[in-house]
């Protein structure tokens, strides 16, 4: 055996890679509940992609053929209907994962220096993950499918212009039809899990790189032993394997539970308007997403032509003041005059679908900024005042309540003495100003000292 | 932290409430461990309405293994003429012509409860009434002016809609003006048997439950198997978390 691996050794960094990244990877020996979830998206992303090779088996991406196709895996395929379930739960059990891990990085400063592209990575994988989301759900071809495919293309044609040309170039037809499938097809199973087998790659690399945050969000390399090691490190193998193996039980058990016993979720995993075929002639009476997407698709609809022209008077407003009251030189102020003109010209150009849709984009695009946005000394929320923590419990509801509002009519009151759109426009306030308003109120808060050693029992 | 964990956990469970306008469903008891009458549903499935819809995902055999109907069986009084046991369940009626007679090709029922649920199958088929003025000489208060006819009249017999009428009142501002209008509408209230069927509505009621605990089968079959392997691998899940826990607790030992 052992000169089995020496062998390889001579050809291959064997002992190498295992030693580096497992064996004497030290990662800090406190951590807690939220730092599962790195390893069980990872564990997801693998199921998914091999019950997606079982599936592609027998899907056929032809609009005639792929909804009867999927109720072939589903009555006729032996253990068909377990690969689907796992492959559909498994869908939303990726973005419960993801978007717990996203909000572990809020909680304990995982975003910042000298983390920032660990994080960008990770907000890569996010946008990736959605869309390889997006095209898979168009492939069981029903009718939900259907036209949450012709709404979500249908956005681009909200880009002056180019617009139009750009759908129908998406699209591959005026409408989404057979080139559409096929080509969403070709995306949901080649392209798009390549590009998140790479970033996941690169998310590792570089996170082995700087080594792991804690939730005390201290360097444990700063204080290393005599034969350095980090004096708060463990190897990851196999102390974090065994802790791991418990984890990935208890999620492979409220898995298995959700997919023996409720895999639509009542129609929320699986929608009601999806048992039957995309049907161009019939439209579903309220065309929602699926429920990872609610908050996003809350957004868009939150941007009334009132809304915007609101919004964006405030921010030309706050901008030109900027302008005047900066005390950064002549540069900023003709920059910050240019945007308030442009923001201007926009108000009175475009319309408010677009701005709707550019309100959606930039609500994903702070995040990759948010490592620059946070000014605060410390980084852990244990040592970080009550603004920070405010702050973050009032985004984490306004993030929920836009997905629940985002399943309901605008035009209904679900929540209390407010009409739908306007709740989510209160929240979609509170979303961005999480981020526009972290370089301030992270700055004043009062943080408390952060200890030397990590805290552990 | 506690506060937040749990408010995202909340998050998580399905959301219940549902606030549509749509006719008043009657709850359906479905058990799909009452293969009687799951057999009796699939006796008026393949008589009644297999001669439109089809069921075209399912095959004649595979429901026969599921409730118990051996092949022989099968091929005795479900068949028609011509089908081989192992074929799916295709309606008589060619659906050309089908669109021909209707004015649209009966659906494919095989996920119909899925698509509609089995409280909504099972007030349809409980809410046809006589109505001169359709087309079919049948209208229904689930699915308002329908194609279908209703043919299990037979069965429940005619029944009459008795309607009430609401008052409906608007205020609109017409010219800066308020503007006050007052129309009429027609609501459903309850049915009045004019004629009885050859069944009392007790035992019509009791074969429609028949008919939707088979249609909720038909629309998956594999939650018959899922369920019964769900609790194995639940049980085999947490004796492994046990295992799992000892296992960390042993390794971790060492860590101060």
């Amino acid at each position: 055996m052992e000169k089995l691996i020496a062998w390889i050794d001579d050809r291959f960094p064997l002992t190498k890679v295992w030693n580096e990244h497992l064996a004497q990877y030290y990662a800090p020996k406190n951590f807690n509940f939220w730092y599962y979830f790195g390893s069980l998206a990872l564990l997801v992303l693998v199921n998914q992609i091999v019950t997606g090779i079982f599936l592609t088996m027998n899907y056929k991406p032809d609009a005639a053929l792929a909804f009867g196709s999927v109720q072939y895996i589903m009555y006729d395929v032996s253990w068909g209907w377990l690969i689907r379930y796992m492959h559909s739960v498994g869908a939303s059990m990726f973005f419960v994962i993801v978007y717990l891990h996203m909000f572990r990085g809020l909680l304990y400063g995982s975003h910042r220096q000298p983390r920032e592209l660990i994080w960008i990575f990770g907000a890569l994988i996010f946008v990736a993950l959605m869309a390889e989301a997006f095209m898979g759900y168009l492939l069981p071809w029903g009718n939900m499918s259907y036209w949450g495919a012709q709404v979500i293309i249908s956005l681009f044609t909200a880009i002056p212009y180019v617009g139009n040309g750009l759908a129908r170039w998406v699209r591959g037809d005026f409408v989404v039809s057979d080139a559409t499938l096929n080509r969403f097809f070709a995306f949901h199973v080649i392209a798009l899990p390549l590009v998140l087998v790479a970033l996941v790659f690169v998310h590792l690399v570089a996170l082995h790189k700087v080594g792991s945050n804690n939730p005390d969000g201290i360097e444990i390399k700063k204080k290393k032993g005599s034969n350095g090691i980090p004096l708060d490190g463990i190897p990851f193998h196999p102390y974090y394997t065994v802790k791991d193996i418990v984890g990935v039980t208890v999620f492979l058990m409220v898995f298995a539970a959700i997919i023996f016993f409720a895999p639509s979720m009542g129609g929320k995993f699986l929608e009601h308007d999806n048992f039957i075929p995309a049907n161009i002639l019939s439209t579903p009476l309220d065309i929602v997403p699926l429920w990872y997407f609610t908050p996003f698709y809350s957004m868009l609809r939150a941007s009334t032509t009132d809304f915007t022209h609101g919004m964006l008077a405030v921010s030309t407003v706050l901008v030109a003041g900027l302008a005047f009251f900066t005390r950064k030189g002549a540069m900023a102020k003709v920059a910050s005059v240019i945007i308030a003109a442009v923001l201007v010209l926009g108000m009175f150009t475009l319309e408010a679908k677009l701005w709707g849709v550019i309100m959606m984009g930039s609500s994903i695009v702070l995040i990759f900024f948010l490592p620059w946005l946070d000014r605060s000394p410390v980084k852990s929320i244990r040592y970080r005042g009550a603004l920070y923590k405010g702050a973050l419990t009032v985004f984490v509801i306004s993030f929920i309540l836009l997905g629940y509002l985002g399943t309901k009519s605008p035009d209904a009151v679900s929540l209390f003495l407010f009409k739908n759109v306007l709740w989510a426009q209160i929240f979609t306030l509170v979303y961005l100003g999480f981020f526009v308003l972290m370089p301030w109120y992270t700055k004043i808060d009062k943080t408390k000292p952060v200890p030397e050693r990590v805290t552990f029992k | 932290m506690k506060k937040i964990l749990l408010s995202l956990l909340l998050a998580l469970l399905p959301v219940v409430a549902h606030a549509d306008e749509g006719p008043k469903l009657d709850h359906v008891r479905i058990d799909l461990s009452d293969r009687a009458s799951l057999q009796r549903g699939a006796r008026i499935f393949v008589n009644y309405c297999l001669s439109c819809h089809s069921a075209a995902y399912l095959r004649y055999n595979r429901m026969g293994h599921d409730l118990g109907i051996s092949n022989q069986l099968v091929k005795q009084d479900l068949l028609f003429a011509g089908d081989k046991v192992g074929d799916r369940m295709q309606a008589v009626m060619p659906a050309v012509e089908a669109k021909k007679w209707f004015g649209v090709a009966p659906p494919d029922l095989t996920l119909e409860a899925r698509y509609r649920g089995t409280d909504w199958i099972y007030t349809y088929m409980r809410s046809f009434y006589r109505d001169p003025k359709s087309f079919s000489g049948w209208n229904n208060t689930v699915f308002p002016h329908v194609a279908m006819p209703f043919v299990l009249y037979g069965w429940q017999g005619e029944q009459r809609a008795v309607f009430s009428t609401r008052k409906l009142v608007s205020h609109t501002v017409e010219n800066g003006k308020p503007v006050t209008e007052v129309s009429e509408e027609k609501v459903f209230d309850h049915f009045v048997l004019a004629k009885p069927g050859t069944m009392t509505p007790k035992q019509y009621d009791q074969s429609m439950r028949d008919l939707v605990n088979f249609m909720a089968y038909m629309a998956e079959p594999a939650k018959l198997e899922r369920i019964r392997v769900g609790i194995y691998v639940l049980i085999f899940l947490a004796v492994f978390l046990v295992l799992a826990i000892l296992l960390k607790k042993e390794y971790w030992k060492d860590v101060h």
